[in-house]
């Protein structure tokens, strides 16, 4: 596994389906993501995007960042647009209005066009069983609109809607489970991933797209803007978020779960948190509250894997 | 031949857009639109219309599935009425800013609060400025036969323009009436198969939907004004070439013995039909002989040339309006025809009636109560901008 790392790379194709020339923040995770995950996703496709950063900075009449159909329609409704896409042509192969060439669906959205307001016409399209990859590039808040806090934001993150006070924390709330809802739609692939393994993102984007059936893979995209960190810092912040725990990179194919890149000895979650100005007003109580929590849901996702008797795997994309 | 069958409208109305070869309906229930949509399942689900049928989860969804299906290029229909109508509003915009071509029935619906299935038209009056064409029918052979013109206009590639059927809920979509079905052979001559020209295709990538920043949405925006209004000539023409093959002629503004008629009524939809049996009494009873009826048929692009003809000779114009826009000076459809008429040097004195809300019968007697009403406050003024009819006070 540790010689693959040298070599894989040269097995990855040079082609960029999703060109440069976008216009990202600088140290973009989601942008990196994307573009990842597009070196997996190949030419055979149709892109369905939710409004939101990557809709913006990829998209300015008449310019497109795109070498593949592309369709933004609205924030909420990504998931049903995909769905009407596949079922349109689902039955114009049946009736032989077209050629069936296999192209595959791929819908992507932010953390509050899935896991807020697009959650609705999400669960729908799974449970219908459209055969389409839903990818959420999640930065853990509304940051096309200036760093809101969503469903999605971690606990105790200071956002423009959670601002830390002297009678706020920052983020209320702890950051909704949003694999496990997909899971609980009993789909054939549901992942976390994280463009800091990107061999790990791409790999679970493949099987994402040859499920038959809905597949959802929730990626941890670093924003820089947002989380307040040093451009460079984000591909490093990307990896410290797996190796805290706070983020953990797993599959779940067939309601069996495996952790895809496992750490024996989790890092404080300081290590990742210290980086990041979005959680610099948290105490020690607070940080230590957070400690319990990810180590508590860390053991969960252990146990869940040791259930579906699936090795965990230690990391080596290092 | 054709026959004529005593079929409910919504039946009807459903098994028009199987014989249209109809490929995707994305579709949530709401009454009174249910029967459409239950109807559409059974024929696909019976294996008599090859399509999919997405059962969304809310309208909302149901106009996004819409809409990705006809940007893939297919057949694609849905119905809904009411609240479903609102949820659905901002994608409105969408489909026909993005030139999808789906066609759409409205079982109109009042609107809540309070809550209300029966019918009047405050829900396709909210969705006036969406952009969409929009057709109002008077009974069940005009459902029937707008619902197949539907698809052959907001297909044509002129045109590119998602299209609205509109059909009175309960007063149109429930009743069983006798129709003059098509033959499958009609259909098939009067509508081509759909060809949209930028259908989502991996061969040929395209971008759909980008922002658009100040320096080209006024453009965008004004391309799509001028795109809407110029469709009214392929409107005509769908019209036209349908009277040839199936022998009945539509207009965007029909009237009905006006010949002579110095005092008009103006309705939408549905009362039409309950509104002519007033004229007709009216005129047999020697009460008032020049009365006659005006029905704006096609209310998206709106039809001035023709409204203003249909108006010239007219001495008096009531307008009845099932809607009301709160707060402002009238009804809607009365104070879009009052703007078509303000430039015209000789027009008719006009009286604008709200009535018939959330399903309120007007009846005969209630058409000629209206009528000599509106003669009277046309003759001597009112205080009022605008009358609400039949309300207790």
């Amino acid at each position: 596994m540790e010689n693959s790392t040298i070599y894989v790379p040269k097995l990855i194709t040079k082609k960029e389906n999703f060109a440069p020339g976008h216009r990202a923040c600088i140290g973009c995770g989601e942008a990196l993501a994307v573009r990842l995950a597009f070196k997996s996703i190949g030419q055979n496709v149709i892109v369905v995007n939710a409004t939101g950063c990557v809709e913006i900075f990829t998209s300015q009449l008449p310019y497109t960042s795109w070498r593949v159909p592309w369709i933004h329609t609205l924030f909420e409704n990504t998931a049903a647009v995909a769905s009407g896409i596949e079922s349109a042509r689902k039955a114009m192969v049946r009736k032989g209005i077209i050629e069936d060439k296999n192209t595959k669906i791929v819908a992507i959205a932010g953390d509050g066009g899935t896991i807020d307001i697009g959650l609705q016409a999400l669960s729908g399209a799974m449970e219908r069983g459209h055969d389409f990859l839903y990818i959420c590039f999640d930065n853990e808040a509304y940051m096309n609109t200036g760093i809101q806090r969503s469903s999605a934001t971690p606990f105790g993150a200071s956002t423009t809607t959670s601002p830390a006070g002297k009678e706020s924390i920052g983020q209320f709330a702890w950051k909704k489970d949003m694999p496990a809802i997909a899971v609980a739609h009993n789909i054939p692939y549901v992942a976390t991933a994280n463009p800091s393994y990107p061999f790990d993102l791409m790999e679970k984007v493949k099987k994402g797209l040859a499920a038959k059936g809905p597949a959802y893979i929730q990626v941890l995209s670093a924003c820089p803007t947002g989380w307040g960190c040093a451009g460079e810092l984000s591909v490093k912040i990307g990896r410290l978020a797996a190796k805290t725990g706070v983020f953990p990179l797993y599959e779940v194919e067939n309601g069996k779960y495996r952790i895809t890149v496992d750490f024996p000895k989790l890092l404080p979650i300081t290590d990742y948190t210290s980086l990041q100005k979005r959680f610099r007003h948290l105490n020690p109580e607070m940080l230590e509250q957070i400690q319990q929590k990810v180590i508590e849901k860390y053991e969960e996702l252990k146990e869940k894997a040791e259930m579906s008797g699936c090795c965990c795997q230690a990391g080596t994309e290092e | 031949m054709s026959k004529r069958v005593g079929i409910e409208v919504s039946i009807a109305l459903a098994d028009v857009v199987g014989m249209a070869n109809t490929d995707v309906v994305a579709a949530y229930p709401i009454t009174p639109q249910t029967h459409i949509v239950e109807h559409l399942a059974e024929l696909v689900a019976d294996g008599e219309l090859d399509a999919e049928y997405i059962p969304v989860e809310s309208e909302h969804s149901a106009m996004s599935a819409c809409m990705g299906s006809a940007a893939a290029g297919a057949r694609t229909f849905t119905a809904t009425a009411g609240q479903g109508l609102e949820l659905m509003h901002e994608c409105l915009y969408v489909a026909s800013a993005m030139r999808l071509p789906v066609v759409m029935a409205v079982a109109n619906r009042a609107l809540s609060a309070p809550i209300s299935v029966w019918g009047d038209h405050s829900d396709v009056m909210a969705c006036r400025d969406t952009g969409w064409i929009q057709i109002f029918t008077e009974n069940g052979q005009e459902v029937v036969d707008t619902a197949l013109c539907a698809f052959r206009i907001a297909e044509d590639n002129n045109v590119l323009l998602p299209t609205m059927v509109h059909l009175d809920g309960f007063h149109l979509s429930h009743v069983i009436e006798p129709i003059m079905m098509p033959e499958q052979s009609q259909v098939d001559a009067f509508l081509p198969p759909n060809k949209y020209p930028f259908f989502l295709d991996p061969a040929r990538p395209q971008a759909m939907g980008d922002f658009a920043p100040p320096a080209i949405y006024t453009e965008t925006k004004w391309a799509q004004e001028v795109n809407l209004q110029k469709s009214k000539e392929t409107i005509l023409k769908a019209w036209k070439e349908f009277a040839e093959i199936f022998g009945r002629e539509y207009k965007p503004v029909e009237s009905y013995r006006c010949e002579d008629a110095k005092i008009l009524l103006l309705t939408m939809g549905s009362y039409s039909e309950t509104a002519m049996t007033a004229i007709d009494a009216m005129r047999e009873k020697a009460e008032c002989e020049n009365v006659g009826l005006l029905r704006l048929r096609l209310w998206r692009p709106f039809p001035t040339d023709e409204l203003r003809k249909a108006v010239e000779n007219a001495d008096v114009l009531i307008i009845l309006d099932r809607a009301l826009s709160f707060g402002s000076a009238g009804g809607p459809v009365g104070m879009e025809i009052k703007s078509a008429l303000y430039d015209v040097s000789k027009k008719p004195k006009i009286v604008n009636f709200v009535g018939g809300l959330g399903g309120r019968d007007i009846t005969v007697g209630n058409f000629e109560e209206l009528i000599k009403k509106g003669i009277d406050i046309a003759g001597n003024g009112s205080e009022n901008e605008f009358e609400i009819f039949g309300v207790r006070e």
